[in-house]
Parts: C-alpha cells; sequence; structure tokens
C-alpha cells in the first residue's frame, strides 16, 4: 500500500514539474524553448520524395528541405524567379538541327540551358554519406545490423558532403525511372532530349529482373543532359520552352544524392519503413528530424546550410546574378518547426485562438469569427481577434474554378451554332457572384478566362472583359441579363427550355461529387440558376472515382473542376483547352475535350514566346476565342486568407513559393506573454463539482443507511 | 477444454474467409485497380502508363481469383486474391498501398489505443456498477425513475456533442487540458484525461441501465429471498450476494470486448488527435488505401472472435457449473 503511495505521489509530482512553465491545457511539452514555429497540418503528406511529390500539403515539407536550382522571391510581384542554389540565372543557347549554336529563328530545334551550382553548398548530416575508411558503412545492411533502428535517429554516424552538379542530374535521371512514378515524367518526355530513349531503357533493365535500379542511373545518361564539370550541367530541350525554368524552381529538381538514393533502395530498411518517401536528404535551411505524419513532423535548422540573405524589393538581377540589397547571411530566423496532425477544424481553429498555433486559415464554419465586412463593405477581422492582435493577409491563389461542358456531348458540346448559343445561354445564367458570396464567404474573383490575377494576360473585368457575358453599359462593365440568355436559347432552338425539334423540354446532366450538405447545397443552387432561363437540371452524384471515369470515358456532361498553377504563366492555363490535351483522346488535362483549330495554333506560338506585347495581343485573341465558344462557365479564382498571430513576423502572401519558412521570424517573449495570459486555468467549475460530488456522496450515504434501518425495523 | 478451443479455432476458418472474400469483393467490385491507382497516384498530370506501373507493381494487373496464363497452383496464386487477401491468413499484412509496412504501422500504433480504451473501459465499468447499484438499491422510488431517465437522456445524445462540449468546456473555457494531441510517455496523461472523460460520461447511460437490469434480474431471485429472510441488510444482500452473482455476465461481457481495445475508437481518435489504430483505420477509408482496410477487417474479425473463445473460457472459471464441451 505505501509503494502505492509513493509512485502515485511520484506521478503527480512529475504531472505538476511537467506543467510548471506552461498553462495546463499546453500541448506542448514544454514552452521553454526558443524560436520554434508551432503550426499544423491536415492531412498527412503522402510523399516526401522529390520526384513524386506534387500537392501543397507535401511542398509545405519538402520546400524547406530540398533545393531545387532556382526559386521565387519572396516580396516581388509579379512572381520573379531568382537563382537558389544556382551561381546565376541559367545560360539558354539555342541550336539548330545538328546541334550548332543558332541564332536564327527558324533554323531553332533544340534549347540548351547551362547552370552553375554555388561551390561550397553541403547536404544535411546523413548516414548515408558517412564512410569508414573509405566505404560506405550503411550502404549494405543486413537484418541483423537493424535489430535495434527502428528510425534514421537510430543511426550511430552520420557525415555530409558538397552539392555537386551530378546530384541534379540524378534526380532527373531519378525522373524518369518509372518506379517513381514522377507525375511529371510525360511532360519531361515532351521536352528534355533522350528522357524517353532513357526512361524506354531503364524500364528494360527493370523487366529484366535487376531489383536496383540505382546501379542503371549512375552509370548511364540521357543524351540531353551532361554533366560539365562538378559545379556545372547542361540541359537540351527538343523544342523552345521557356517555361522550362519554372519547373527548374520546383521541388522536382531538387538535387538527389546518389548515396541517398542506395541507401534508401535497401530492403531492409524499407520493411522498417525507412525510405526516401519518408525520410528527405537535403541542402535547404531545415531538415526533417521527426516524422510521424500520424501525430507530428518536426523541423530543426540544418546546422550545415550555408545561410542566406533576407530578401529586399531593391534586390536586383545583374548579369544573371542576384546582387543582394541586405548582406548579412541571416535565414533562416527559426530553430525548430512543430507541425501537429490536426484532422478536425473545431481544435484546430481553437488551439490557434490559444496561441498555440502561430498561423492558421479560415474555415468556413469559422469565417464569421474570423471576418467581418466594415462600414465601407471591406473585409477586415473581427474585434476579438484585432484584440488579440492578429494579422489577416489576404492573396489571389493563382488557381481557377470552372463548370465545364464535355464537348464532345451532343447536346452541349461541339462547335455547331446551336451548341454555342446553349452553352452562352448558360454563362449568361449562372451567376457566380452569387456562387462566391454563399458559398467562399466572398473569397474569391469572379473569372473573366481561365487566366487567374498575377499571371500574364489577365483580364480584370474593366478594361477587358468577357464579351459573351459582360456588357459595357455607361462606361460600366456589368452582365447581361436573363432576358439576353434567354434570346440566345431560343436562338439556338430551346425557346423557353423546350426542344424545337422534339416539342420536349430539354433536360441537362450535372455530374457531382461528394455527399455533405454543402454539395447539397451547390446543387439546389445551380439547378435554380439552369431554372431560371427554364432548363432542367439533373444532378448525378457519384464518388470521385466514377466521376473520374466518367470524365475518362467523356460520358460527363456538365461537370465542375479546378486547376492549380504549376508556374505563373499564362500556358500553365491556357492549354487546358489545348486539344491535344483532351482527356478522353490524350489523357491530358483538357477535361472539357475542347478542340479550335485556330485556338490551337494561337496557342503553339504564344508558349514559346517571353512575355511582350506581341505575346498579349495573341493571348487576348486566344481568350476571344474561348470566351465566345464557351467551353466552361468562366467561375472564380479563388482568395487565401490566412491568420497568423502578432509574435509570427516577416509573413507575406507568396503562393507561388512554398520554401517560405525560412523567412520567418518568431517573437517568443510576446508569445510566452500571450499564451499566460490566454489560458489562465479556472478551477471555478472542479470546486463546485467537487463539492456537489460529496454533497452527493454523504446524502447517498445518509439515505442508504435510512433506508436499511427502515428495513431492519 | 482444449479439444473444444482447438473446435472453435477451426469453426472460426470458414467465419474469416467469408469475411475475406466479403471484404475483398466489395472492394474490387465497388472499385478496379485503376481507379485505386488514380486516387494514389493524385489528380494532376496522371498518365496511364503511371497507371499501369503502379498496378504492376502492387500485383494488381493480376486478374482477381483465377489466372488463365499460369499453370498449376500458379493459377490460384498469381491472383489479386491470393496476393491481397489469403497471405493475411498468414498474418502476412504486406505493404499499404502508400507503400508502408502494415504490420510495423499497427504494432506502433495499438499502443495509444490501448491508452485510451483501458482507462475508459475500467473507469467507465466501475461508475456504471456503482450507478446501477445505486438505482437498485432504490428501485422503484423516484430516485431510480429519475436515474432511468437520466440513463435514456445520456444516451439519446450523440457522442460527437460530448466531444465538442467537453472540449469546449474543459480545454476552451477552462483551460484544464489541452483540446487535442498525444506524445509519448507520462506527457500522455494530460492528454488522456478528456477522451477519457468523455468516453466514461457517454458510456454512462447505456452501461447502467445494462448492468441496473442485470441486477434487478438478479434480485428478484429465491436466494435473495432467503438471505433477506435471514435477516440481512440491504447493503449485504445487494454487494454480498446479488452483486457476487451479476459478476458473471458483467466479467464475460467485459472479457469479450477486451481483444477489441486494440481497434481503438474511431470518433474520439479523429477528434482528439490520438494516433492510435482507429484513426488509421478512418484515414485508410478515406485515402481509401484497401490493403490497410482489408487488414484491419480480417484483425477485428479475429479478435472477435478470440473474444467469443476467451468469453467461454471465463464461464467456466467464474461459474463451476459450465463445462465445455
Amino acid at each position: 500500500m505505501l509503494k502505492l503511495f509513493k509512485y502515485a505521489f511520484i506521478v503527480l509530482f512529475l504531472l505538476l514539474e511537467g506543467c510548471a512553465d506552461k498553462p495546463l491545457n499546453s500541448p506542448y511539452s514544454s514552452l521553454k524553448n526558443k524560436n520554434v514555429f508551432y503550426s499544423s497540418f491536415q492531412e498527412r503528406p503522402k510523399h516526401l520524395d522529390p520526384a513524386r511529390s506534387y500537392s501543397s500539403n507535401e511542398y509545405a515539407f519538402i520546400a524547406q528541405i530540398y533545393e531545387p536550382l532556382f526559386q521565387y522571391h519572396y516580396l516581388e510581384k509579379p512572381y520573379k524567379l531568382i537563382p537558389l542554389t544556382a551561381e546565376r540565372m541559367p545560360v539558354v543557347k539555342y541550336l539548330d538541327k545538328n546541334f550548332v549554336e543558332t541564332n536564327k529563328s527558324n533554323n531553332i530545334s533544340y534549347t540548351k540551358y547551362i547552370v552553375n551550382i554555388k561551390k561550397g553548398i553541403m547536404y544535411q548530416d546523413h548516414p548515408a554519406f558517412y564512410k569508414k575508411n573509405g566505404q560506405f558503412i550503411y550502404h549494405n545492411l543486413s537484418k541483423n545490423q537493424l535489430k535495434k533502428i527502428n528510425s534514421l535517429k537510430d543511426f550511430t554516424h552520420e557525415s555530409t558532403r558538397e552539392l555537386i552538379a551530378k546530384d541534379y542530374v540524378y534526380q532527373i535521371k531519378r525522373l524518369s525511372d518509372k518506379k517513381n512514378h514522377s507525375p511529371i515524367a510525360g511532360v519531361m518526355q515532351e521536352y528534355i532530349y533522350g528522357f524517353s530513349e532513357y526512361r524506354k531503357k531503364l524500364t528494360d533493365y527493370k523487366d529484366n529482373n535487376y531489383k536496383n535500379n540505382q546501379n542503371y542511373i549512375i552509370d548511364n545518361d540521357i543524351a540531353g543532359i551532361k554533366v560539365i564539370n562538378r559545379y556545372s550541367f547542361s540541359i537540351i530541350l527538343k523544342k523552345q520552352y521557356p517555361q522550362f525554368i519554372y519547373w527548374l524552381a520546383m521541388p522536382f529538381f531538387s538535387p538527389m544524392p546518389w548515396e541517398a538514393d542506395i541507401f534508401y533502395g535497401q530492403e531492409p530498411l524499407k520493411e522498417k519503413n525507412i525510405t526516401l518517401n519518408w525520410y528527405p536528404v537535403g541542402t535547404g535551411p531545415f531538415k526533417l528530424t521527426e516524422n510521424n505524419p500520424n501525430l507530428r513532423m518536426v523541423l530543426e535548422k540544418n546546422k550545415n546550410f550555408r545561410g542566406e540573405v533576407y530578401p529586399s524589393l531593391l534586390d536586383k538581377i545583374n548579369n544573371g546574378k542576384l546582387i543582394s540589397k541586405n548582406k548579412d547571411l541571416v535565414v533562416p530566423f527559426i530553430e525548430k518547426a512543430i507541425y501537429s496532425l490536426e484532422k478536425e477544424q473545431i481544435p484546430r481553429w481553437n488551439k490557434f485562438l490559444q496561441g498555440y498555433y502561430d498561423n492558421s486559415g479560415i474555415a468556413s464554419d469559422n469565417y464569421d469569427q474570423a471576418v467581418s465586412l466594415d462600414k465601407s463593405g471591406d473585409i477586415s477581422l473581427t474585434e476579438d481577434l484585432k484584440d488579440k492582435g492578429i494579422h489577416l493577409a489576404t492573396a489571389t491563389a493563382a488557381s481557377t474554378y470552372y463548370i465545364g461542358f464535355n464537348m464532345l456531348d451532343s447536346v452541349i458540346g461541339g462547335s455547331n451554332d446551336r451548341a454555342r448559343l446553349l452553352r452562352q445561354a448558360l454563362t449568361i445564367a449562372i451567376d457566380y457572384d452569387e456562387y462566391i458570396s454563399i458559398f467562399a464567404n466572398g473569397r474569391g474573383i469572379l473569372a473573366q478566362s481561365p487566366i487567374p490575377p498575377g499571371i500574364f494576360g489577365y483580364q480584370d473585368g474593366t478594361k477587358e472583359y468577357n464579351h459573351t457575358v459582360f456588357q459595357n453599359k455607361n462606361n460600366l462593365v456589368i452582365k447581361k441579363s436573363i432576358k439576353e440568355a434567354k434570346i440566345l436559347l431560343k436562338k439556338a432552338g430551346y425557346k423557353d427550355g423546350i426542344d424545337e425539334r422534339t416539342g420536349k423540354p430539354l433536360i441537362l446532366y450535372f455530374e457531382a461529387t461528394g455527399s455533405g450538405a454543402d454539395t447539397y447545397a451547390f446543387l439546389n443552387w445551380l439547378r435554380k440558376q439552369f431554372k431560371k432561363i427554364n432548363i432542367q437540371l439533373v444532378t448525378r452524384v457519384t464518388d470521385y472515382n466514377r466521376f473520374q471515369e466518367k470524365m475518362i470515358n467523356g460520358t460527363g456532361q456538365i461537370f465542375q473542376w479546378g486547376w492549380n498553377a504549376d508556374y505563373p504563366d499564362p500556358e500553365n492555363f491556357l492549354f487546358l483547352l489545348y486539344s491535344k490535351n483532351g482527356k478522353v483522346k490524350f489523357g491530358g488535362e483538357n477535361a472539357s475535350n475542347y478542340s479550335n483549330y485556330e485556338f490551337d495554333k494561337l496557342f503553339l506560338k504564344m508558349k514559346n514566346m517571353e512575355n511582350s506585347d506581341n505575346r498579349e495581343n495573341i493571348i487576348k485573341e486566344m481568350l476571344k476565342i474561348i470566351q465566345y465558344d464557351c467551353p466552361w462557365i468562366w467561375g472564380f479564382h479563388p482568395k487565401s486568407f490566412s491568420l497568423s498571430h502578432e509574435w509570427f513576423e516577416n509573413v507575406e502572401s507568396n503562393l507561388m513559393a512554398n520554401n517560405t519558412l525560412k523567412y520567418n521570424k518568431i517573437n517568443d517573449n510576446i508569445r510566452s506573454e500571450k499564451i499566460k495570459i490566454w489560458n489562465k486555468a479556472n478551477f471555478t467549475l472542479m470546486y463546485i463539482l467537487l463539492v456537489l460530488l460529496v454533497s452527493f456522496i454523504i446524502s447517498v450515504l445518509v439515505m442508504i443507511k435510512k433506508k436499511d434501518e427502515e428495513k431492519v425495523l | 477444454m482444449i479439444k473444444y478451443i482447438i473446435k472453435r479455432i477451426l469453426y472460426a476458418i470458414p467465419i474469416l474467409i467469408g469475411v475475406n472474400i466479403l471484404t475483398f469483393t466489395l472492394f474490387f467490385v465497388v472499385n478496379s485497380p485503376d481507379e485505386i491507382a488514380r486516387l494514389h497516384l493524385g489528380n494532376k498530370r496522371v498518365t496511364q502508363e503511371q497507371i499501369i506501373s503502379w498496378n504492376e507493381e502492387r500485383g494488381y494487373n493480376n486478374p482477381l481469383f483465377y489466372n488463365n496464363s499460369e499453370i498449376g497452383l500458379k493459377v490460384f496464386k498469381k491472383t489479386i486474391f491470393y496476393e491481397k487477401s489469403f497471405k493475411l491468413f498468414l498474418f502476412d499484412f504486406g505493404l499499404s498501398d502508400s507503400g508502408r509496412d502494415i504490420k510495423y504501422d499497427i504494432k506502433q500504433r495499438m499502443w495509444p489505443s490501448l491508452a485510451i480504451a483501458l482507462p475508459s473501459l475500467f473507469v467507465g465499468l466501475f461508475i456504471n456498477i456503482t450507478f446501477a447499484l445505486f438505482f437498485v438499491f432504490f428501485r422503484f422510488t423516484y430516485v431510480d425513475y429519475f436515474g432511468v431517465i437520466l440513463c435514456v437522456a445520456l444516451m439519446s445524445v450523440s457522442s460527437l456533442f460530448y466531444i465538442i462540449g467537453g472540449q469546449y468546456l474543459i480545454s476552451k473555457l477552462l483551460h484544464l487540458v489541452p483540446i487535442s494531441g498525444y506524445t509519448q510517455g507520462l506527457d500522455a496523461i494530460k492528454f488522456l484525461i478528456l477522451p477519457t472523460i468523455i468516453s466514461v460520461i457517454y458510456s454512462i447511460g447505456s452501461g447502467t441501465r445494462w448492468y441496473r437490469s442485470l441486477f434487478l434480474e438478479e434480485i428478484e431471485k429465491d436466494y435473495v429471498k432467503t438471505a433477506r429472510s435471514k435477516g440481512l441488510s440491504e447493503v449485504t444482500v445487494l454487494f454480498h450476494h446479488v452483486f457476487r452473482n451479476a459478476l458473471i455476465p458483467i466479467l464475460t461481457g467485459v472479457v469479450v470486448i477486451l481483444p477489441l481495445l486494440f481497434l481503438g475508437s474511431l470518433i474520439v481518435e479523429s477528434f482528439f488527435g490520438i494516433p492510435g489504430l482507429g484513426s488509421y483505420t478512418i484515414d485508410a477509408i478515406q485515402s481509401q488505401d484497401f490493403a490497410i482496410v482489408r487488414a484491419m477487417v480480417f484483425l477485428g474479425s479475429i479478435l472477435y472472435i478470440f473474444g467469443l473463445i476467451l468469453t467461454d473460457i471465463s464461464y467456466t472459471l467464474v461459474d463451476p457449473r459450465v463445462s465445455l464441451k
């Protein structure tokens, strides 16, 4: 019994001791650590291998660890690329069909990019680099050696090495490896000279029962990619493709040391879930020290990081080299970043309000609690949040959401007048302004075309606008009326929604996914929009797999979809309507299966051009064509709202850059002070409950005794 | 008894095969391997070539049940069913569709599940039995009626209400424990307090009513009347006679769910951010990782059957009149 008391006392003591420096409701073991950034993630990242990662929740981590050659300037708008590990912007040369340099635009068959990387960049410490007597001791591990190893931390030795040009080339070769399932392999196949041949040979090698592809990748090269020396390499493209530089700024083109690939390729390690997909190896400002995506992901400062200058709007590119205004190597400011898995929105929001997360988005349920309209109709924070010192940052995402028509459909699709007039009528009838206000809490901008704000060629709806849907009245661009939509419908042969050919009402079908209350509210709203011009809309709700199947087979009629930019160039949006990207015929991203010869011709011309007046004019022409043809109902470009506490500094809205954690700063004093004030424990209820409980027990005992005595008597 | 256990284990085999075939058919009839691949490869720039390669890598390119292109036993072995479902019988759970070793993940995640489930079970048991005895003591009085109404009211409220209400009151207003999260070691206690309290409160309504009915059934029996006629007090009758005899159904009821505690709670773990097997299953369903779902359904069936066998055995231990043949 004494022992029991002793143990109970120890537990209580440890608990109290643990709570001494922080409020009782703190989810962290200590708040004493300085410069720690606390945040959350909703969904565990599926892949941390840069060859494969392609979603924002994965980029949130790997962009802090891996370093591609270029990055987006943190402060400049429109978005601008600057060197990251590259010494300078690449030298671009044009080659004729014999690979001889040429300046004659008619002779250009290939484009060559020559990239130089900075010297002295070191990788994070990692067991894959550790050598003993000149031998890598962790490259041939047996099951026995791994008995006590469950994570990367359990390896006793680590080492590093310098970043070299070969590492970038190695990664590009990895992109071609089928087993890595790189989503951009198809795109690169189209552009990089020798990429598809290499991919084929690599597949054949694998088919011949060689388990490790790494050896092939190390020993064989892609014809168009050449290591020039330790710090430079060249890439030859099969055509002109100015957007290629944007790809070079994406994590796909991060360096991969061959040692890491060999290390993670070992079967016994895979059985322990120690894979490249789980434990990145990079040269960036942070390294992943804890990877438990079911609970927490921890990034810590990479002590081998060379340091970087905090950007300034006065930074310049001179002869391809970045000339920084600031001189001190200060970045990163943060020592550690702890991301906790928070699947449910309620605890996530409350923890942010308690100060336990430094930043947060705004879910639709919390919108009214966070944001209000001020007297002038502008969006601002609510008084409660302002009092807490919370900041709101807004930015329009380089994304577009739309309702698409399947152009292969016999009723709504095709280039005939009847179908086009019907599509035009629907485009006018559907009020996306209302949609933004109801379903996006006003967080969006009405789209005139696929191109979102901040991207070259964007039409803001004032000087340049969609003439099919809008009109200029007294110098004001306003939407055409429902009456005009009905006139178009009549012209199409569907007067009052009745098909003149058959005399039956026109019924259209909308393919929808999802099953929540929001989905049904949206579908009701959509039916009402169609009803405005007397068209009946039947909604076919299905799961995402079935929906995808319908899109691939082209059996759907009308659908809703969206696109997030890979890079800030109009080509990345207009290609969604290029016929050779048709989903049904080519398995591409043109889900509408839109095909227009003129548009295609202009697209091919525009895509290889640098931004210029000429390019802008071509884009205008292209937009005119699609605005007239209406393969989509031009929906909206979402606005992103993010909140941060006053102690979280250097927060800028840059939706193209993913590696921004290094620029953020934490003011620990303000944070700890505020957290203590906001989270003072309140024991009043506990005391009341205790009193009630004691009184209850006493009265029960009295009642039992009384009742028992009554019975005995 | 050993003979009986062997017999029960043999009975379990066709049940497990049935569960296996049912789960397999449900998943592969509803979703083709191509659809699963598309889901895992993402939404952007997925080509048919990538889908084929993804399927090949995971053996999803094989036929479902019978492989015409093979000979001998391979006609059955080189099929998705053999590779993905039959191997479960050897406890070879394989890799999840995202490439992680399932057995390893299960081993890691069962402990947080147990950390919530065990205290919730035992504290809940203690409180429910206490309340049930209290109501039985005051049976057919206003205290009892009020208690039953309270129990029904508690049962009628959704578990989500308790979770959200608990988080709001205890964590947000009173700031006594963290709203959600988990960590290893002793620090985990502060994260377990709230989910345990909520699980216990949620179970009070149904648990108390269940035990109350067990005690009421027992209290009407002849031996209780005999005890009373001997002049024993009601407290003694209740605790020494009724309670001890009602222990048999209580014990067996607890034993049957003991193995299932490993599987955790789907909702509680999800809301409190506890990385147990409950949230593992929910995540797998949401991301359509059928390899994990299959493994978890199979494990659930085995544990349930194991629980039933344990219940039978426990009967013989607590009631000498019962023997297993």
